[in-house]
């Protein structure tokens, strides 16, 4: 009886250190992947911040006005005046050809600015 | 085993026999048995001691192992524990009211030479000056072939330049990480972000320290680990603060100005949405400080809008006016007495141009009358009108969030006497900002509470100490209204967006006392719309010239009005203004006026 007690516990001593064994390696590896981890987050952020500086930078006012400048045949910009604010009964109605179902018949109103 | 019997019989017998007392063997016998006993037990409890004295010694050899390896060894960030994954800036972000960003970090890398260790001091000199040409030849060749052991060369260098230096191939130079403050919009709201610069220097890294605006008020906010991510939100609009920038430039040259300042205000939220002051700088390449001897305005660190201790002229007429009529002395159409000059003791009050004999106190203010205004300020008398001003936030800088605006302490006079009262109400012996007159305007329009001038972004509108009435500041806003429409800003006037404003001429002071004859500070201070006021812009420009009309013109009405008129038109329809018909004029100023 007592022998057998012995060998059982020789035996759990033996189970037990080849668990802490591997589990030592194996906390030793999700360690190595959480640095790695962390490295590629930081390496993530920094290259993020400077795509946000790279952006603004890019955006600078300054630029713009001088691109828009340098387009202008194409885009024709300008900066905002008070003339450009439209008014709703500005908008043209589209032309007549277009078909409303139960629609309120305005076309003549469109037709009435257009002129 | 062998055992001793607890009477030693083989010797009580023969003693008994002999006739001796055997007790006394059996007592000696005990006693020996007793000492072996003692023996026996001391032994085991020494071993006790020795064994317990040794796991103590363990103990503290442990603990006191761990504790030098503690105090020796580098500190590593905790790997294993769970989130606070943040990577941290060194230094938090400035953004503007929306998000876009006025302030980031870049990473770079610093230059530096260990010369014990270079191969070729004199091949690596003539290349590093090939790279950058702002070193001296002579001066590094001294550095790496002396006895120096460590020298900076660059603190910043681009990536281009890394790859070069590294490309020289040479072991004593070497890189350090460094990170730096980026302004990516250049020059834009330059006064307001300051700079940055290094702080305490190591190889590895390098502490970054705001040296002036914003940067340096909120130093300790954008250092703080624990404000990472958290951007500081500015209450700059981006695009407004570029147009006003823009137009305000084109103003300055087109009236021959030497130097021009604007601030745009929530008169609700105290908010600054722009503020410019040129000439300016880059903040990315920040002008060393002008030394002694060198008036500081003409250096283009020098913020006008906050620094800018200027009497600002006729824009103060409107408080005198809001104040009589808070004290019920006069209404806007009370007749006051303007026949001219003005004299007290030696000193004679003169206006512009002859305005007749009287006017309403609404005409004095659409017509500028330092005469009407000087009278209203003799009845509302020093005492009162000291305090009045006070309120307005007049006699101590502005509490706006840049270091220099500490510096902006109004210049008042030493003995607030009659005559000074009267000079005062109409902007003549005291000195403010513009900065200070924006916040009084801003009182007047949104119905005559304080509000602070602020650069951040603010989520509700301050609810200041009450300065005036709502009939008194709605009435002031009218004669202000009255100004733009009839009076002397007749060129602020935008269609659709009903401005109303003052304008200030005041001859510059010399810097040994007395006045300039041709030198003039033109402000116009404005509040648009005035029907629902929401915006406040001041302009000022200093020195002004422009030829108009055949005649040489420096007064507010045909420089810094035409200005803000222009400022108006741009910036509006940016802050979501739409143009509005003005709603007709029913009140009786504009009636009784004629």
């Amino acid at each position: 009886m007592r022998t057998l007690a012995y060998i059982l516990t020789i035996l759990a001593v033996f189970g037990l250190a080849f668990w802490a064994y591997r589990e030592n390696y194996a906390t030793q590896q999700v360690l190595k992947e959480t640095r790695g981890l962390r490295s590629n987050i930081a390496a993530a952020q920094v290259r993020l911040s400077v795509l946000r500086a790279e952006w603004a930078y890019l955006n600078r006012p300054d630029r713009l006005r001088n691109l828009a400048e340098l387009n202008f045949d194409s885009l024709g910009l300008v900066p905002l005046r008070p003339d450009q604010f439209g008014r709703v009964d500005e908008v043209s109605f589209p032309p007549s050809g277009l078909v409303i179902e139960e629609g309120v018949e305005v076309s003549a109103y469109g037709q009435e600015d257009d002129q | 085993m062998i055992r001793t019997p607890l009477r030693p019989l083989a010797r009580v017998l023969p003693a008994r026999a002999r006739g001796e007392n055997p007790d006394l063997i059996e007592r000696e016998n005990l006693a020996q048995r007793h000492s072996e006993m003692e023996v026996r037990a001391r032994t085991r409890a020494e071993g006790r001691l020795l064994v317990l004295a040794a796991f103590f010694v363990c103990a503290y050899v442990a603990i006191g192992g761990r504790m030098a390896f503690m105090a020796t060894s580098e500190p590593s960030e905790p790997v294993a524990s769970v989130g606070g994954s943040a990577i941290a800036n060194q230094r938090a972000d400035i953004v503007d009211r929306d998000g876009r960003i006025l302030a980031t970090n870049f990473e770079t890398h610093s230059l530096y030479a260990q010369p014990p260790q270079m191969i070729d001091p004199v091949a690596a000199a003539d290349k590093l000056v090939a790279i950058f040409p702002d070193l001296e030849r002579e001066r590094l060749l001294k550095d790496f072939t002396g006895k120096r052991k460590f020298l900076w060369i660059k603190k910043k260098i681009s990536p281009e330049q890394l790859q070069a230096v590294h490309d020289i191939g040479d072991p004593g130079l070497m890189f350090g990480p460094r990170e730096m403050r980026l302004y990516p919009n250049g020059q834009l709201a330059s006064h307001v972000l300051g700079g940055a610069s290094f702080g305490k220097e190591g190889v590895s890294a390098a502490e970054v320290i705001g040296v002036a605006g914003v940067e340096k008020q909120f130093d300790d906010y954008l250092r703080d680990p624990a404000n990472a991510g958290k951007p500081l939100e500015l209450s700059l609009d981006l695009s407004v603060q570029d147009a006003s920038e823009e137009v305000l430039y084109g103003g300055m040259k087109l009236m021959n100005a030497k130097g021009a300042t604007s601030i745009l205000m929530d008169v609700h939220t105290g908010e600054v949405i722009s503020v410019a002051s040129l000439p300016d700088f880059d903040p990315n390449e920040r002008p060393r400080p002008p030394t002694s001897g060198f008036d500081p305005s003409q250096s283009p660190l020098f913020n006008r809008s906050v620094q800018g201790v200027y009497e600002l002229g006729s824009t103060f007429k409107i408080f005198t006016a809001a104040q009589a009529m808070e004290l019920d002395l006069v209404t806007p159409d009370t007749v006051i007495d303007i026949r001219g000059p003005l004299r007290w003791g030696k000193f004679s009050i003169k206006d512009f141009s002859n305005y007749g004999k009287e006017l309403t106190v609404s005409r004095i203010i659409e017509k500028s009358s330092n005469i009407g205004t000087a009278r209203m300020a003799q009845q509302i008398g020093a005492e009162r009108q000291r305090a009045f001003l006070d309120r307005l936030g007049m006699l101590k800088p502005t509490p706006f969030e840049i270091v220099e605006a500490s510096g902006g302490q109004p210049l008042l006079p030493k003995n607030w006497s009659e005559l000074s009262t009267m000079t005062i109400s109409y902007g003549h012996g005291i000195s403010t900002t513009p900065m200070h007159l924006a916040a009084g305007y801003a009182a007047i329009a949104n119905g005559g509470r304080y509000v602070a001038p602020t650069i951040l972004k603010q989520t509700g509108p301050q609810m200041g100490e009450r300065i005036v009435s709502e009939e008194v500041a709605k009435a002031s806003l009218d004669m202000l209204r009255l100004v733009v429409s009839n009076g002397t800003a007749s060129m602020a006037e935008v269609k659709g967006y009903s401005v109303g404003g003052k304008t200030g001429s005041a001859d510059k002071p010399k810097p040994m006392g007395g006045y300039y004859k041709d030198k003039v500070i033109a402000t116009f201070a404005a509040v648009f719309p005035t029907d629902e006021p929401k915006y406040v812009l001041v302009v000022t420009l200093d020195e002004p010239e422009i030829i108009a009309h055949g005649e040489d013109r420096r007064t507010a009405g045909w420089t810094a009005a035409p200005v803000a008129g222009e400022m108006i038109a741009r910036l509006a329809p940016l802050l979501g203004l739409r143009p509005q018909i003005e709603p007709a004029h029913i009140s009786g100023v504009t009636l009784t006026s004629n």
